[in-house]
């Protein structure tokens, strides 16, 4: 039986598999489907300050081999985060990760210190890639000074393991990994959702009620690849992949291209099994290819 | 509830207009109680532009034969793929999903569906009907081509029908229809399905008479188990997951 094991930083993951943030809830939703506890790692979705309610009906539109979202961040506050969902979750036997996100530094700052008390939560992961929102999100991670302004901020305030999620949405997303590394990113996950949009012809109008919205699911995944071998290659923290994951095989291409870990997202919609399915083909593909260790697939791209 | 993710297998494809059908699936275990109102996340599969699961509410349930059927009207390529399944074809559910219907307070129940709206009507009436209460079926269409299968109420109840066009029934809305004009505050609920305006008009006429009433949405979701949050509809008391926590809602809770 292969080793399937990875570190993210000071996490020891039993295996690469996570689940993306904002496509698997807390966990709680998908208990009736598969064994949380398997996994990796849990990405939970998007944390901030206050209550937020997100953005108006319609959110989702479907489009060729994926989706566009626009949520925008819909959650009810880190206080309540920790009060009530906390207690339901930390009993989980895998890493929870809480996916932080707000429209400040400062609220960005609050959400980590609140959450750096939390044994349970072993990580966070900084969102400065969300497309849906009007301030802050993917405005923070589209420069490199305010990626690296933010990363430092709650690195001051956040002593345990930082992960920071880029947007694919600039020039050159490899910049910008390096300028999150410098100010304290212990890890990047690379890709947040594409800019992306959908009409309906008939009615002339836009299909979600923000216009735009992100775009996930098989589709980005070439874009995701692509993004991960060109951040891998230009940092030294563990690059956390994901865009598009579907199946084992998607999963092992990302290893290749450099990724230590990978998070499953949109795919968890259409198979809430999915998670599982790629952690069972990881494995075949250890054992089909004589892997004793998952580390050895990791950026063992030939090119 | 628990939910599950199932293979089913198709038993019957009943092609019941040009535009509408009904599956019935097979389970491949017991099935597992579902309770009117509720629905299953449909994956289509094999094609880019059906990428995500179709919701769909359950139609009706037989546990003797372990099958539930679904009744779907075609609308794009999902619906149009699934009306050429075969006999003994397999189909991926995860179901059931969502919440239900309520029980009535007083004894006499009016149930409306307009179009593929009166699919979770079925499930209810035979449930109100079991548990003693009385129940009329307002069906309503564009023309008699889509009032399907309302035969299938009678045993139920009442069954009651209006068209756009007077082509079967009433010629009218369904809020025109003599039910709701001579006897609706003898309802001590109302339950609707159908187009928005359909349901709007009906969540009117029901304030107006201070008869509650509960509608079934079917807002575009991509997850259906309250993890994508992108089905949600604004209530009095926040934005809600139409696949949690709906798809029935009060309309007195609902900011329309």
């Amino acid at each position: 039986m292969p080793d399937l094991s990875v570190n993210i930083h000071k996490l020891l993951l039993k295996n690469p598999v996570m689940s993306a943030s904002g496509t698997f809830g807390y966990g709680l939703e998908f208990d009736d489907f598969i064994d949380v506890n398997k996994l990796g790692g849990i990405l939970t979705k998007a944390c901030t300050s206050k209550n937020r309610d997100g953005n108006k009906y319609p959110r989702m539109a479907e489009t060729p081999s994926g989706m566009l979202n626009s949520v925008g961040l819909q959650n009810k506050g880190v206080d309540y985060f920790i009060e009530t969902i906390y207690p339901k979750i930390q009993n989980y036997d895998t890493h929870i990760i809480v996916n932080v996100s707000d429209s400040t530094v400062e609220g960005y700052m609050e959400v980590a210190e609140k959450l750096n008390p939390l044994e349970k939560i072993t990580g966070i992961e900084l969102n400065i890639s969300c497309p849906n929102v009007k301030e802050g999100g993917m405005a923070f991670g589209t420069s490199c000074p305010m990626a690296g302004t933010v990363t430092k901020a709650v690195r001051s305030v956040y002593g345990k393991t930082m992960i920071v999620k880029l947007s694919p949405n600039v020039t050159n997303i490899a910049e910008i990994a390096k300028a999150v590394e410098d100010e304290g990113a212990d890890s990047v996950s690379v890709i947040n959702t594409l800019l992306g949009m959908a009409i309906n012809a008939e009615k002339r109008k836009p299909i979600l009620s923000t216009i735009t919205g992100g775009l996930s699911g098989p589709a980005i995944k070439p874009i995701a690849l692509r993004m991960v071998w060109q951040v891998s290659k230009a940092v030294k923290i563990p690059v956390i992949g994901l865009g598009g994951i579907s199946n084992a095989t998607d999963a092992i291409e990302f290893l290749l291209a450099g990724a230590t870990a990978i998070q499953v997202g949109t795919a968890n919609f259409v198979d809430p099994q999915v998670c599982i399915k790629i952690l069972d083909g990881i494995e075949e593909y250890c054992n089909r290819h004589g892997v004793r260790n998952v580390n050895e697939l990791i950026g063992a791209l030939e090119c | 509830m628990k939910k599950f993710i199932h293979d089913f297998e198709v038993s019957l494809n009943n092609q019941i207009t040009d535009d509408y059908f009904a599956l019935n699936l097979k389970c491949p275990v017991s099935l597992p109680p579902i309770l009117p109102g509720q629905f299953a996340e449909v994956l289509v599969g094999n094609s880019a532009v059906t990428y995500l699961r179709r919701p769909f509410s359950i139609y009706d349930v037989d546990y003797s034969k372990n099958e539930l059927s679904l009744l779907i009207k075609k609308v794009g390529n999902g619906t149009l793929a699934l009306s050429n399944l075969k006999v003994g074809e397999t189909l991926n559910l995860v179901y059931p999903l969502g919440n239900s219907f309520s029980i009535p307070k007083g004894e006499k129940a009016l149930l409306v569906g307009g179009g593929v709206g009166i699919a979770p009507m079925l499930l209810l009436s035979r449930m109100l009907k079991e548990k003693g209460f009385q129940t009329d079926v307002l069906i309503g269409g564009r023309t008699k081509n889509d009032i399907l299968e309302p035969d299938k109420y009678s045993a139920f109840g009442n069954v009651y029908i209006t068209t756009d066009d007077g082509s079967m029934g009433e010629k009218g809305m369904v809020t025109q229809h003599s039910v709701f004009a001579e006897n609706v505050s003898e309802y001590s609920q109302i339950y609707a399905c159908g187009p928005d305006p359909m349901m709007k008009a009906v969540a009117r006429v029901a304030a107006s008479n201070n008869i509650p009433c509960e509608i079934s949405l079917e807002n575009t979701m991509a997850c259906g188990i309250g993890a994508c949050l992108c089905c949600v509809v604004e209530t009095v008391d926040g934005n809600k997951t139409t696949c949690i926590e709906g798809p029935v809602f009060d309309t007195k809770k609902l900011v329309i």
